[in-house]
């Protein structure tokens, strides 16, 4: 006897089971079929050819009328079921009309995640989910100068801008994380595919929040971030996300969680009612890739038909692709205990391809730039291939089987002809190739034929690659001191490429420097980042992460996991009213320890790391500031009384102490920076062993540079003296600034100062008065950009509130 | 079966980030990678190192602000020369929940 069968949802599972069924039992079932869109199976993944224009709707449809018919099925397309009854057996159309089945199977797929921002309901707000978005997105390529915004920087949304893209749109991705497709791509290809889409004149914002969809008579107009940046937009695409379809389930009372419950059969707890698809939770899992659904078509098929058989979730290796980006990823590429990477990195051709190891066997692959052995990893992921024969090459695919080793060299190999390797003396990567072929085979030989690194020779490590790359075996590499392991680079290096290749980002340089791990080390980040910070005041944005934590929360962890809080006072000079604020700040905040440091200005030791911002913001309401006591960046400026109260003084050097503060505070540098200005030579202020020291005399102002009181001790050289307090500004700026823009990480300027010498800073800062007055620029120019104070954003604006919080508390939840 | 607990959304912890969890047996470090795995681990080693949630991440790794020990987040084991491991704890995501083994945060001691 023949049963009725009533399929609700038509599309690529309902599709697919159909199929199967007929193929095992063609009259077994009178199937009728219901479909929410008014149309019946196509394959939904190749919405994206569509929306690009490669594709037409028809070429993608793959179940047509004519095969309905031919088969006997009865299609309600745009009709929707409001109703299951259980006891019954039937299902209610919205339409009010009952229908009775012997077997129900609930095909509903998914539902794209709708943000509940204000304006989400206005007009133009779409998801990217089925031909009518499609087509309001292909509509809105023949309007002149549209624009678009697309929420999501997964797979979905970028297809869809890339889409847009294509059709004339101007498209800007919104992204809530720090990269695009972070599920699927770690940060180095998330970079790559950035950059690739910037190329392609798609808008990219990654760490970005949004607040509000803004519109006009009910149609949307622009998107509001929480920054306060509004883009504006004739279309909104939403594509954040799937939530499985299960509303109707529920209703209809069957055990349903994150989907509809079901067993290895495809049933759901009510024995005459199946459900396959996005909609279904099977074992905890729930599913977004055709190759598991399909698995499940061909298991219901058979249960429908009374044959054996269970759903197993294999553990799928997955690869996808974003229109017109050379992009790649399967498996699993997250780190975890007893994984090892094997990475490989073509700056010039902007390749990058990673692969995970476990016990001998790739369990991950992401490639960027360069695909082509993509599917020869997929299998070896797939086949779980032994790998540990061919493990030494493997990176290089099938055909390089037995190949040559990475060349270390390559970040140098790449640069441009054009580009400046001698900062000193101008000479480009072209005149120092041009040497090395003219006859110089060694350092001193390109010293003395082109004049590269014969001034402060912080290039020579990039001119000893030069030579590497031009001679080959036959020159042999000094030693270098590289930054660490993660690169074979030096300090010097990097510093030079980040300028030389304009390297803005963490991940970029990484890339573009042929690094050798994937994000890495709490060693380079730091140094990383500060020269980024140096490099590209205004534009690059400060990474935390890489900071440590002294500079990461702006106060000084204690070995008690308490912080200290100094803030600064300017010269050395406080008031009646600071120290009230302090004292009340003390007293308040059960501050255990107030000492006076040795730079003038007063700890507060022994601050919980959650009272920072309160404290802050007590001692911000009277005045003060953060005093920047944990940074390697400006410290503190000490003085005496000089004229204005010593008998000896022989100019104002707590007031001169205090213009310097003022225009350096704020400042980062390789290392902490101190200084202090004495008023005469008794030199109370003890300048002679700052990093900058100033002795006021009769005549003038004498600069001295490179002291230090610390595990060296080392008295001050003489750079110049000045007769007036301006250029003694002047010149403390400028040779600042020369520090802060060739000293290597964690060096401070006296150890630069030997490797650079003495007479080369001179010539720089003090017989060059057009440089001179160049770096002050330059300092001024960055002071714009970092003196922000710290204490302040966080205190009163809330800026990294994660960074003081806990995110949950059981002591106190008991204790209510 | 292991109870979970829920401690908040995985979106108040930045990728590369950490935060603590306060538990009567003291303090959980709860760390997001790059990647965006979610781990669990003591916010101290006794004597040895720690707070930890205040490390620079790198992979699956953190580096202690004190003195420069790296500890794997997965196994809370010491990596290199030096020897110790931190306790760690179950802890899982679903849709944007981060769950917490409920033994991890469970008043009474006498429950491990």
């Amino acid at each position: 006897m023949t049963q009725k069968l009533i399929i609700i949802g038509a599309g690529m599972a309902a599709g697919r089971a159909l199929e199967h069924l007929f193929e095992a039992a063609p009259d077994a079932y009178d199937v009728t079929l219901f479909n929410a869109e008014p149309r019946g199976t196509y394959n939904r993944i190749m919405l994206s050819p569509v929306l690009s224009g490669d594709k037409s709707f028809d070429e993608i449809v793959t179940h047509t009328a004519e095969w309905y018919e031919e088969n006997g099925v009865t299609t309600r397309f745009g009709e929707k079921v409001a109703k299951i009854d259980r006891i019954a057996q039937t299902v209610t159309s919205d339409i009010g009309e009952v229908l009775s089945y012997d077997k129900l199977i609930i095909a509903t797929g998914s539902n794209p995640f709708i943000i509940p921002l204000p304006g989400h309901d206005l007009d133009g707000v779409i998801a990217y989910r089925d031909l009518e978005d499609t087509n309001a997105m292909i509509s809105l390529g023949e309007v002149p100068n549209a624009k678009a915004v697309v929420i999501g920087g997964g797979l979905l949304g970028l297809e869809a801008a890339a889409g847009l893209a294509l059709r004339g749109v101007g498209v800007t991705v919104v992204h809530i994380m720090g990269h695009l497709m972070e599920r699927q791509l770690d940060e180095a290809a998330g970079y790559l595919l950035r950059k690739a889409l910037l190329d392609k004149g798609i808008t990219v914002k990654c760490s970005a929040n949004s607040k509000e969809i803004l519109g006009e008579n009910g149609k949307v107009k622009a998107l509001l971030l929480d920054d306060g940046t509004e883009l504006p937009c004739d279309l909104l695409v939403m594509a954040v996300g799937i939530r499985p379809s299960i509303v109707l389930a529920a209703e209809a009372g069957l055990a349903t969680g994150r989907g509809i419950h079901v067993d290895d059969q495809m049933v759901t707890s009510d024995p005459n009612i199946l459900s396959l698809g996005e909609c279904v939770e099977h074992n905890g899992d729930v599913f977004g890739l055709v190759a598991p659904i399909y698995d499940q078509a061909k298991v219901l098929a058979k249960t429908l038909v009374g044959v054996d058989a269970a759903f197993v979730n294999k553990e799928v290796a997955t690869k996808l692709k974003v229109t017109g980006c050379d992009l790649f990823s399967a498996g699993d590429f997250a780190e975890a205990d007893g994984r090892e990477d094997i990475v490989y990195r073509d700056p010039a051709r902007g390749v990058y391809k990673r692969l995970v190891i476990e016990d001998n066997r790739i369990v991950g692959a992401v490639m960027y730039g360069d695909t082509a052995d993509g599917n020869w990893f997929f299998g070896l992921i797939k086949d779980k291939e032994d790998i540990s024969e061919m493990r030494d090459t493997l990176i290089f695919g099938p055909a390089f089987q037995g190949g040559s080793p990475l060349d270390p060299m390559a970040a140098v190999a790449a640069l441009p002809d054009d580009t400046e390797i001698c900062g000193c003396n101008g000479i480009s990567k072209a005149q120092i190739v041009a040497a090395i072929n003219d006859g110089a085979h060694s350092l001193d030989d390109v010293k003395a034929i082109s004049k590269a690194g014969s001034s402060c020779g912080s290039c020579l490590g990039l001119v000893g690659d030069l030579l590497g790359v031009t001679l080959g075996d036959d020159f042999k590499m000094p030693e270098k001191e590289v930054v660490c392991k993660c690169t074979d680079l030096s300090h010097d290096d990097v510093r030079k490429l980040i300028v030389a290749k304009e390297l803005k980002s963490i991940p970029q340089a990484m890339q573009e420097l042929d690094w050798k791990t994937t994000c890495g080390c709490h060693v380079c980040r730091p140094a990383l980042n500060y020269y980024m910070v140096a490099a590209w005041p205004g534009e690059y944005e400060d990474d935390g992460k890489s900071r440590f934590i002294n500079e990461r929360v702006h106060a000084n962890i204690q070995k008690d996991g308490t912080y200290s809080v100094v803030p600064r006072m300017l010269g050395g000079i406080t008031t009646p009213d600071e120290l009230r604020a302090i004292a009340d700040a003390a007293d308040k905040f059960d501050v255990p320890t107030v000492k006076v440091t040795g730079g003038q200005r007063i700890d507060l030791l022994g601050v919980k790391k959650e009272d920072l911002p309160a404290i802050w913001y007590d001692l911000g309401k009277a005045g003060m500031m953060s005093g920047q006591a944990y940074a390697k960046g400006l410290r503190t400026v000490k003085t005496c009384v000089g004229s204005e109260h010593c008998r000896f003084g022989t100019q104002d050097s707590t007031g001169l102490g205090i213009k310097i503060e003022e225009a350096m505070w704020g400042a980062w540098s390789p290392h902490k920076f101190k200084l202090a200005v004495s008023g005469c030579p008794r030199n109370c202020a003890e300048a002679t062993c700052k990093d900058l020291g100033i002795i006021c005399v009769d005549s003038g102002y004498q600069i001295l540079v490179g002291g230090a009181a610390g595990l060296d001790l080392r008295e001050t050289d003489l750079l110049v003296q000045v007769a007036t307090e301006e250029e003694a500004i002047e010149v403390s700026c400028a040779f600042y600034q020369l520090y802060r823009e060739g000293a290597q990480y964690l060096h401070r300027p006296y150890k630069w100062i030997a490797k650079v010498g003495l007479d080369w800073v001179k010539e720089q800062v003090v017989d060059d008065l057009e440089n001179r007055k160049a770096l002050a620029e330059r300092f001024h120019y960055s002071q714009k950009f970092y003196q922000i104070d710290p204490w302040a954003e966080r205190a009163k604006q809330g800026k990294d509130a994660h960074e003081f919080a806990p995110i949950a508390d059981f002591t106190k939840v008991a204790a209510e | 079966m292991t109870d979970f607990i829920d401690i908040g959304s995985i979106n108040e912890i930045p990728l590369r980030g950490a935060r603590l969890v306060r538990t009567h047996r003291g303090d959980i470090a709860i760390f997001r990678t790059a990647t965006g795995n979610v781990y669990a681990l003591d916010e101290y080693l006794p004597g040895k190192a720690g707070p930890l949630s205040n490390g620079i991440q790198h992979d699956e790794k953190v580096t202690d602000p004190m003195y420069n020990w790296v500890f794997d987040l997965a196994t809370g084991e010491a990596q290199g020369a030096d020897e110790g491991k931190v306790e760690t704890y179950d802890i899982k995501c679903e849709d944007d929940r981060i769950l917490i083994s409920a033994t991890a945060v469970s008043q009474s001691v006498a429950a491990e």
